[in-house]
């Protein structure tokens, strides 16, 4: 038996104390949900109403929000494959000595709070404004900044469990040239970082509330607080799509994470 | 053989097994390299022959591997030129310079198969998928593993691994093959049968082959010619039998093979150590140090010209025995002998010296 860890029963009372405080949250705002207006038991009609054609128009901002919550996914997705991957690369190949520098700046973001990233954006963002216009994808600059952190982490540990400098190093030798080391040598080698990187980047910026507000953009957060004023029952609703969404993308960061160890016959 | 020759693309399928590979001259011509202040080449020149095997040997930090990787184009050489079959390749990148390379590390791509980790470079010359996966199989087949193909580098031994390098790197032909250190990682009884499989495959294939150790016994075991460095210099070039023979320098007497280092009074062409005049490799004139091969150095009988010595160990090595002994002055001299000839801890011998030519340095 293992001294070190708790007995049996303090375990079991850590995971039912910890497991309660995640679960009645949830638990109640999806029995919510099924609430009639009156209070007088359950029904399935507040989310039947949020697909009916009737009711599109009080909840447009919410699919309007979504539409422009994945765009701006995508767009930070590619912020972090083809802007953040590439530098990190040339750091660890070339410029080692930057790495703990480059290190700080990127985790910088995690220790300053979005609003007051904010102050800081804001005119930088109205000039965003004059030469790219007022789209919510631009929002996808800010937000390269804010999952900074997390996918700098998720690729920094891909990076450091291969061996860039050799394998890179023997793809030239064998004749490649540098584009066809990083898509063809590096990336497939880094793919559970870059997988990883790219879900978290998802998943935070489908959370993200404060900059798109202050900012005036409209995104799935903002949508919401927008229509929960009107109908709570949908923006509660849509926050726990939102949240099994995001649950899915962890259990599949998961899984590919644990990859490796197993690949015999991919 | 001319550049336009070898400018041709190889159109025969089947060069690696039936061995017609031509050597390409290599030549460094007096690369400097600095990092920063420091500089770790200092003019290096080296005429490497079509098909001649030549070993980079020295300390770690001699500058050997930092050679190595210029002429790879891995490094950019401050000074000087690397030429690759008569032409300067010092602007050439290194995926264009037509090399094979075996690194240090193991260094096969750990999301191909072994079929494919050789595949590797004639896909990138535009080789189709069919006709580069038979040739993989080729150049596999030519270090004994052509039945792992489908499997992963991780599913291998490092043994195994490197011999995929090794075929990864010759499959393309290359015009010349590099080995930095490809041995070190490996266990020795691996080490000794892939060092030797190296040279076997390098004589079929007659590829120039430069090889980067710092283990002497495998340099003198597979080259043609060994080319000595320290300190970013090379002391000296010559075959395996010069440099033990006729070391140049004290440090390469010092670095090739054992020597004892004992004192002496060296006159012209001559030295004297324990009352026995010696040739000398090189001319010197007063006190000196003289580096003793173990196997020029014998038990004697009383009497004879010679040091009185008291032995400190004696090693059974199989067919002989080496034995350290503490001379008069203190001096520690290693002996080789037939292992029949016994001695022990604490025995009183005496050291007669054979009349062969001995290395001399000026003594501290």
């Amino acid at each position: 038996m293992n001294l070190l860890a708790p007995s049996r029963v303090t375990r079991w009372i850590i995971g039912i104390v910890v497991g309660l405080f995640f679960a009645v949250p949830i638990v109640s705002l999806v029995l919510f949900t099924f609430r009639r207006v009156d209070g007088t038991g359950y029904t399935l009609d507040h989310w039947t109403a949020l697909f009916s054609p009737a009711e599109s128009s009080v909840f447009q901002p919410i699919w309007v929000g979504l539409g422009n919550s994945l765009l701006l996914a995508v767009v930070t997705v590619a912020i972090v494959l083809f802007l953040l991957t590439p530098t990190m690369i040339l750091v660890a190949l070339r410029f080692p000595k930057l790495r703990s520098a480059f290190e700080f700046v990127a985790l910088l973001p995690i220790s300053i709070p979005a609003i007051v990233l904010v102050v800081g954006l804001a005119p930088i963002y109205l000039q965003i404004g004059r030469t790219l216009g007022t789209g919510a994808w631009t929002l996808a600059f800010a937000y390269g900044i804010t999952v900074l952190p997390f996918a700098y982490r998720s690729i920094q540990a891909s990076i450091d469990a291969v061996d860039v400098k050799t394998l890179t190093e023997a793809a030239r030798t064998l004749g490649s040239g540098w584009i066809t080391v990083v898509l063809r040598v590096l990336a497939p080698n880094l793919r559970q970082g870059l997988l990883a990187a790219s879900l978290i980047s998802v998943a935070v910026v489908l959370g993200e509330f404060t900059i798109a507000s202050l900012l005036n953009r409209q995104v799935l957060q903002t949508a919401l607080l927008v229509v929960q004023k009107t109908d709570g029952f949908a923006a509660a609703i849509v926050t726990i799509l939102a949240l099994a969404f995001a649950f899915v993308l962890l259990l599949i960061i998961g899984r590919v994470g644990r990859g490796r160890t197993g690949r015999t016959t991919p | 053989m001319t550049i336009a020759d070898r400018a041709l693309p190889r159109t025969s399928d089947n060069l690696l097994l039936s061995g017609s590979t031509d050597g390409t001259r290599v030549e460094f011509r007096s690369v400097v390299k600095d990092y920063g202040t420091n500089r770790v080449l200092h003019g290096v020149d080296l005429d490497i022959a079509p098909g001649e095997f030549v070993s980079l040997l020295g300390p770690s930090g001699c500058g050997k591997t930092t050679a190595l990787r210029v002429l790879a184009g891995l490094e950019r050489a401050t000074g000087g030129a690397v030429f690759l079959g008569n032409r300067d390749v010092s602007d050439v990148p290194t995926n264009k310079r037509d090399i094979g390379m075996v690194f240090q590390s193991y260094s096969l791509f750990p999301h191909l198969r072994v079929g494919e980790n050789t595949a590797f470079g004639l896909r990138r010359r535009g080789v189709g998928r069919a006709e580069a996966a038979r040739r993989a199989g080729d150049a596999l087949e030519l270090v004994g593993l052509d039945h792992l193909a489908d499997r992963y580098p991780h599913q291998l031994s490092g043994g195994q691994q490197q011999r995929v390098a090794l075929a990864r790197a010759l499959v393309t032909e290359p015009r010349v093959l590099l080995l930095d250190e490809p041995l070190s990682a490996l266990d020795a009884k691996v080490r000794v049968q892939l060092r030797d499989e190296i040279r076997r495959i390098q004589l079929r294939l007659g590829i120039t082959t430069v090889f980067v150790t710092h283990d002497q016994e495998e340099a003198l075991a597979v080259s043609d010619r060994i080319a000595v460095m320290d300190a970013g210099r090379i002391d000296q070039i010559g075959t395996p039998e010069e440099l033990y023979l006729r070391p140049a320098t004290p440090n390469v007497a010092a670095f090739v093979g054992l020597s004892s280092m004992v004192p002496g009074e060296a006159s012209g062409m001559s030295v004297r150590v324990w009352g026995v005049d010696l040739p000398t490799q090189t001319a010197a004139q007063g006190p000196v140090t003289v580096f003793l091969r173990p196997e020029n150095v014998r038990f004697a009988t009383d009497g004879q010209p010679g040091a009185d010595a008291v032995v400190q160990e004696s090693t059974f090595l199989g067919s002989f025995r080496r034995t350290l002994v503490r001379t008069d002055d203190g001096t520690l001299v290693r002996v080789q002998h037939p292992a029949g000839e016994r001695v022990e801890y604490g025995d009183a011998v005496r050291l007669a010296l054979a009349p062969e030519p001995v290395a001399v340095r000026p003594a501290d």
